[in-house]
């Protein structure tokens, strides 16, 4: 039985989430002995509740509280109130993810340097380097399994890679493998190997992909240091006449008020919540929110510059038999302003069911043209593109005070606008994915826009400099010594990699941090 | 809304009302089970049965699969029965989005006009009302997450029960 901790306990770290960023803090922690107490917002459903069912998954895990949109971005037109396609659940997105585990890129962590100054972005130099982040990558690399490092072999390519693969190899692609990825290869960690089953997206009803829900949370709770508390909503951190925060007050399973009290505060919420819940924390001494002097809270929001491919060919494939994210092609992930823009972009297979499928091919689209597409499901193949965003300060959270959520909370909403460099980007992955689909014999291809974001990245943002944005290279907020971030929100840019492997080295290395400044009473 | 169950020997339209629908009917006939939400009930006839036909029609204009039969389609718009019983405006949206329909296409009505083409060119015309929204966003869930129309697709469903494809031809392409 996990240890329970009193709301007067005012020695604990309360961290406010439980996915990537705040399950692997809270662990971290724990094993080195420090009391968490982990507010999670959604409800717990082990693995075996999951449901190889796309609708009902989504009624099961998806973050679906109000939100609202606006700005020039497509998602904002077909899914006014579905900016991203994220969990609230134990475990947060690690439920959802597709499980590729890539290092950022060297320059990736130095934009501003290496694309220069862009008109309309916002671009700054990460104030933390490729080789400050290895060791946390390694560590990142064995705790969660990754094919391909520490001796583990790749996954075995399915229907969808095979397709994928021959046409990079016709393209003369160099690089299109089956992925780094957090799913066993082999059982480890006690903790079965992929069964080609397909619903990564469902989450993994074997277990085999990693997530903190079956990992980080688990082996926390085990040291007896760490509790985690389901259901509770937490709507705005407190602090003192000092400008410490002392606690926060968060909505629980019964809609009633509480206030656990705090040594220290780590936001994890995702890019929407977590600025949300620093914003909507305004106070007379912090009239725009905490950690606000820069006014960079909830700006330069980013979501990858994404966008899927979709080919129909005169024979079967199968696309969604397997795992999802099945393979990669990273030959176009490299800095090359040649091509018309900067930074890069990753090619990954990709599939849905047929009910997500229909819902998110052409979304608004009726009548033949649409549904022989769908005829031919069977006979599809399918990549994701993930690629570099320009930072915008105007791509941006904030609180919308006309609508409020249950507990009378403004909901977040999310204003994006397609940079010139993303939409240069996505038409050029665009053309090389159907060219490489062509080149397998395609009969007809699709460039299907951008779903609802899954990676939501930036929005309180690692700076040198306390003015260029909310947190230092610790994830610790610049005006606030015992406030940290530590989910994707960091980011100072976005990279063309999935965003997961980084949180999670991220936290590792902030675990650290804390546990120092802990020791030392710095906080 | 009963002509498409014309098709199933010895069940009336009084009999089919008296099993209280077609959800039951379904289970009856042996073929797989639906989802409760695609239930049918006696409330369905809060709309004209004329209507309802029509709006079969509409929805299968608007999603056209030529193998898959009408009685998917009708399952398929009869959330807005539902809200029609629940709610008068959504009744008024529904009747007067056919009329509006009928009335544009002529003496014969919506229905009367042969080709999917004519039909499909009066939706263009309204593709932008609540009507038409109402109708198209709905049978993207209502149609499409049928799990007795996946088959028809090729899509096999859930595979956790079968231990995944690892043993199912995830790898099986042949082809390329």
């Amino acid at each position: 039985m996990a240890k329970t901790f009193d709301l007067k306990d005012d020695s604990v770290v309360v961290i406010i989430g439980s996915g990537a960023g705040g399950g692997t803090l809270g662990n971290e922690l724990a094993q080195k002995g420090i009391d968490v107490v982990i507010l999670e917002a959604g409800g717990r459903h082990e693995y075996e509740d999951f449901i190889n069912d796309e609708w009902d998954s989504f009624g099961q895990l998806a973050w679906k509280d109000m939100r609202t949109t606006s700005g020039s971005w497509r998602v904002h037109k077909d899914f006014p109130n579905l900016p991203a396609w994220i969990v609230k659940a134990v475990g947060g997105s690690t439920t959802h993810w597709a499980g590729a585990s890539l290092r950022f890129q060297e320059h990736e962590f130095k934009t501003l340097t290496h694309y220069g100054k862009i008109d309309g972005a916002n671009l700054l130099d990460w104030p933390i380097t490729l080789q400050e982040m290895e060791p946390y990558y390694t560590k990142a690399e064995a705790k969660m399994g990754v094919t391909s490092t520490n001796g583990w072999p790749r996954l075995p390519g399915n229907n969808n890679f095979k397709v994928m693969k021959a046409g990079a190899d016709k393209l003369g692609y160099k690089e299109c493998h089956t992925g780094n990825m957090a799913i066993n290869s082999v059982e480890r960690d006690d903790r079965m190997s992929c069964q080609q089953t397909g619903f990564c997206f469902q989450g993994c009803k074997w277990g085999a992909k990693w997530s903190t829900l079956y990992t980080e949370i688990p082996k926390g709770e085990e040291t007896g240091h760490m509790e985690v508390r389901p259901n509770a909503m937490v709507i705005k951190i407190n602090h003192d006449d000092s400008g410490k925060v002392t606690g926060v007050v968060y909505a629980d399973k019964d809609g009633k008020m509480q206030e656990q009290k705090a040594r220290i505060v780590a936001v994890a919420g995702n890019s929407i919540e977590s600025p949300r819940l620093l914003l909507n924390s305004e106070s007379s001494k912090f009239p725009d929110g905490l950690a606000n002097s820069s006014g960079q809270v909830g700006r330069n929001y980013m979501r990858h510059t994404t966008g899927s491919v979709y080919a129909i060919f005169d024979k079967p494939v199968h696309m969604y038999r397997g795992t999802t994210m099945a393979g990669i092609i990273r030959d176009e992930a490299r800095h090359d302003t040649a091509r018309g823009f900067a930074g890069g972009y990753e090619l990954e297979t990709l599939s849905l069911g047929l009910p997500f499928m229909a819902a998110f091919l052409d979304p608004g689209a009726w009548g033949r043209s649409f549904t022989t597409a769908l005829d031919h499901y069977d006979h599809m193949a399918g990549l994701w593109i993930v690629g570099e965003d320009m930072a915008r300060e105007d791509n941006r959270i904030t609180l919308n005070k006309d609508v409020k959520d249950e507990h009378g909370m403004p909901v977040a909403n999310v204003n994006f606008d397609d940079h010139p460099n993303d939409e240069a980007m996505r038409n050029h992955a665009y053309k090389q994915s159907a060219a490489l689909y062509d080149a397998v014999g395609a009969t007809r291809v699709f460039p299907t826009p951008p779903y609802p974001s899954t990676h939501n990245l930036g929005t309180n943002r690692m700076s040198e400099k306390p003015e260029d944005g909310v947190v230092n290279r610790h994830g610790q907020t610049h005006d606030i010594k015992n406030l940290f971030v530590s989910d994707g929100s960091q980011f100072t840019s976005g990279a063309a990699e999935n965003p997961t492997l980084t949180i999670v080295s991220l936290a590792i290395r902030q675990a650290e941090y804390i546990a120092d400044q802990m020791k030392s009473n710095s906080i | 809304m009963v002509t498409i169950y014309d098709g199933k020997p010895g069940l009336s339209r009084r009999e089919l009302l008296r099993r209280g629908g077609a959800g039951a009917l379904l289970i009856i006939s042996g073929s797989a089970v639906i989802s409760p939400e695609h239930a049918w009930g006696l409330e369905a006839s809060a709309l004209k049965p004329e209507t309802v036909k029509t709006l079969i029609q509409v929805a299968r204009d608007i999603y056209p699969h030529d193998q898959v039969a009408d009685k998917y389609y009708a399952i398929a718009v009869k959330s807005h029965d539902e809200a029609a019983a629940k709610d008068p405006a959504h009744r008024d949206l529904i009747e007067n989005g056919i009329a509006d329909l009928d009335a544009k296409a002529g003496p014969g009505g919506y229905s009367g006009l042969g080709w999917e083409d004519q039909r499909v060119a009066l939706l263009k015309q309204i593709e932008d009302t609540p009507f038409f929204q109402a109708v198209r966003g709905g049978l993207v869930v209502g149609l499409y997450n049928q799990k007795e129309l996946w088959p028809v697709f090729g899509y096999e469903g859930e595979s956790y029960s079968k231990g995944g494809y690892i043993q199912r031809g995830f790898d099986d392409i042949e082809w390329l």
